[in-house]
């Protein structure tokens, strides 16, 4: 699918800059990225992250990290405006299985702003103005058997949201969290995955088709611990989520999966950093998205960072867009930026393909017909994500969510 | 007993300067149980011919018209083509990611059987055909057409044949690309389908070396978009002496 049809309207670029010779030798997967972006990864985050919204200027759009957003879209997170307007209500169900503790806490509460600090003036906007955070704890060495959920409804207005889910040395947990309904809402969650433990984090924008969201997922891994994160973006009139990983300690593990859906007039954005910065750690990558209608705009900003103290490293980002219509846009920029010669592994790998008529022909040829055959070539596309994600539970909810989105829309 | 007409097909397509007519009257009629070669040099038209009866949207037919035991087929969409019982197996099978051999082959054959096969009986089914034709079972895992070396699309394609029982079967050059081994298993699956007598099989080639394998009882060659002359087995020996010239050149195509 590399190199088929990319619709006039995408862009796939992506650069590995190697800082020490001998690094090369061990590009694991060669990039298919057509341009080369000679930018470093410090160089493009503009200001230095903060957790005061004063410390950064709004945005205009020409910066680096808000290039590709519709900056009017975003209901005035990024200029201070939403902050005055009328809060809205959340309804936040949460199912707790046994031993997992959850509390409102006040924005002193020592456990909050551990994981790491905002990196743009949104997520700063909602740290500045969060009145209270949900505290998820997983306590050490439980080890969970069932989900956490929360489940959050919006209903409108402007929210500011801050979650920690801390899950303690030894300690096994998969938490999903759900959102559903409308609004405007800028949020922060922090993942502290202790040593030795195991985190899958689920994130579904299930969201109407007018809200506004923008998140930072910000993790913090352990010695030895492995972090799952898995973010689904469906609805929404602008998404626009940002998982971060960084590492405690050696030995962590991450695997970032992603899936979109992006329909006529959507902007579904998804910006990834990984900073390596500590030896023998890994991380995997895998997001890929659908898109299909007029101005369905998917933005995939994929950032790797090898340090020069990172020994060891093993990483690989893949992303990989389905066009299914013409009038979609898509903008894919894997960047992998290794400072030291010493690493395992790196590649990365984009793509995007247009859907196209030879595949369709083909399936009609065998009796199948035609929506049932775009049908098929969709959910294979994401069926080989979601496979991934190794919880039985959550890949049938996946599968059926996407079940449904193509029953709805491709026709 | 299923038959074939294809009557006076006139089909173009778009080419940069406007269309451009590629087949130019097609007569030929094929029967069930009937082996039909259609021979001819690069560029007579054969595959335009394939395409056509297949439904293909890149060609536009201007004229003439093709029946399936009486029914319109040009009327029907590529899919219904195929479930009427019109199969084309194609020269260059197309890649679909993310879609396994199985779940393309049982969606494919629910949708031509107008009912899901019993799932034990499928299984049993597809591992037969697949050992017939030599392929490995975890063959059956993989992304449809992704990946396959030219004789591992050419064996699907032929797998896809003994599955799917065709009324009609437009072979578009399987024998390109195929060593000699592989010819032979996928000579060998054509004709455990060509012996039940159900199929009318059109034997699409520019080579006699499937001939060998595959005895047609008729041969007819194609120059410049239409039927030039029509035989039995042994014009193909004529072919196999004398190539194409005679009729590519101020011969009968003019
Ligand atoms: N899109 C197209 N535009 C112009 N000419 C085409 C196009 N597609 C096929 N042709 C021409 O149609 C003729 C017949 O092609 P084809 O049916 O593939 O022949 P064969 O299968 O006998 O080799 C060739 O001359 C080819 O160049
Ligand atoms: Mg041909």
């Amino acid at each position: 699918m590399a190199d088929v049809n990319t619709p006039s309207g995408s862009t796939t670029a992506g650069s590995i800059e190697v800082g020490t010779a001998g690094a090369g030798a061990q590009l694991a997967g060669p990039g298919t990225g057509r341009a080369t972006v000679k930018q470093p990864i410090d160089a493009r985050v503009s200001v230095k992250p903060s957790f005061d919204v004063n410390d950064f200027p709004v945005p205009h759009g020409r910066e680096e990290d808000w290039r590709f957003t519709p900056l009017h879209r975003l209901g005035g997170l990024h200029d201070g405006t939403a902050a005055e307007a009328v809060r809205g209500e959340d309804k936040v169900d949460l199912g707790l299985p046994e031993g997992v503790s959850a509390s409102l806490v006040g924005r002193d509460d020592e456990r909050i702003g551990k994981a790491g600090k905002p990196v743009d003036r949104v997520a700063a906007q909602a740290f500045s103005s969060f009145e209270q955070a949900l505290v998820v704890t997983v306590p050490k060495e439980t080890v969970l058997t069932e989900p956490v959920r929360i489940d959050v409804h919006a209903e409108g207005g402007v929210r500011f949201a801050h979650v920690v889910i801390d899950v303690k040395p030894f300690a096994e947990a998969v938490v999903v969290i759900n959102h559903t309904g409308t609004g405007t809402r800028a949020a922060n969650v922090e993942l502290l995955v202790g040593d030795g433990a195991k985190l899958t984090f689920v994130s579904v924008q299930d969201w109407d088709r007018d809200a506004v969201h923008a998140s930072q997922h910000t993790a913090l891994v352990g010695r030895d611990a492995s972090f799952k994160s898995v973010v689904v973006t469906f609805g929404g009139d602008l998404v626009r989520i940002h998982p971060r990983v960084s590492y405690a300690a050696p030995g962590g593990e991450a695997e970032l999966f992603g899936l979109y859906f992006a329909d006529a007039g959507q902007h579904l954005e998804h910006r990834l950093v990984i900073d390596h910065d500590t030896p023998h750690c890994r991380s995997n990558v895998a997001y890929k998205g659908a898109l299909q209608g007029q101005d369905a705009h998917a933005v995939w900003v994929g950032d790797v960072l090898i340090r020069a103290a990172a020994e060891g490293t093993d990483t690989y980002e893949l992303n990989r867009n389905l066009v299914l219509t013409d009038g979609a846009r898509v903008d894919s920029i894997p960047n992998l930026e290794i400072e030291t010669g010493e690493i395992a592994g790196a590649g990365h790998a984009s793509a995007t393909g247009r859907f196209d008529d030879e595949q369709l022909f083909y399936l009609q040829a065998r009796g199948i017909p035609a929506d049932e055959a775009r049908r098929l070539v969709v959910r294979g596309f994401f069926a080989e994500l979601v496979q991934q994600i190794g919880v039985a539970e959550i890949q049938d909810r996946l599968m059926e969510k996407i079940e449904a989105e193509l029953e709805e829309t491709v026709a | 007993m299923a038959t074939l007409e294809i009557r006076d097909l006139h089909v173009s397509v778009e080419a940069e300067n406007g269309p451009r007519e590629i087949l130019r009257g097609v007569d030929l009629t094929v029967k069930q149980g009937e082996t039909h070669a259609i021979m001819g040099p690069n560029g007579s038209g054969k595959s335009t011919l394939a395409y056509s009866l297949a439904g293909h949207p890149k060609y536009t037919v201007t004229g003439g018209e093709v029946l399936l035991d009486g029914e319109d087929v040009l009327a029907m969409s590529v899919d219904e083509r195929a479930r009427a019982g019109v199969f084309l197996a194609m020269q260059y099978p197309v890649e679909v990611p993310g879609v396994s051999v199985s779940n393309f082959l049982r969606t494919a054959a629910t949708a031509v059987r107008g009912e899901a096969p019993k799932l034990r009986l499928w299984v049993k089914e597809v591992k037969e055909a697949m050992a017939g034709l030599q392929m490995d079972p975890a063959f059956a895992e993989r992304n449809v057409n992704e990946g396959f070396s030219g004789g591992e699309k050419k064996r699907h394609e032929i797998l896809q044949l003994e599955l799917l029982k065709p009324k009609i079967a437009i072979l578009d050059e399987t024998d390109s690309g195929l060593d000699v081994d592989a010819l032979r298993v996928v000579s060998e699956g054509i004709n455990r389908v060509r012996e039940s007598g159900e199929v009318g099989t059109l034997l699409v080639t520019h080579y006699t070396r499937i001939l060998r394998y595959i005895k047609p009882d008729h041969v007819h060659v194609f120059a410049a978009g239409r039927i030039v002359e029509s035989g039995g087995a042994e014009l193909a020996d004529k072919l196999e002496n004398e190539g194409y010239e005679s009729y590519v050149k101020g011969g009968a195509s003019e």
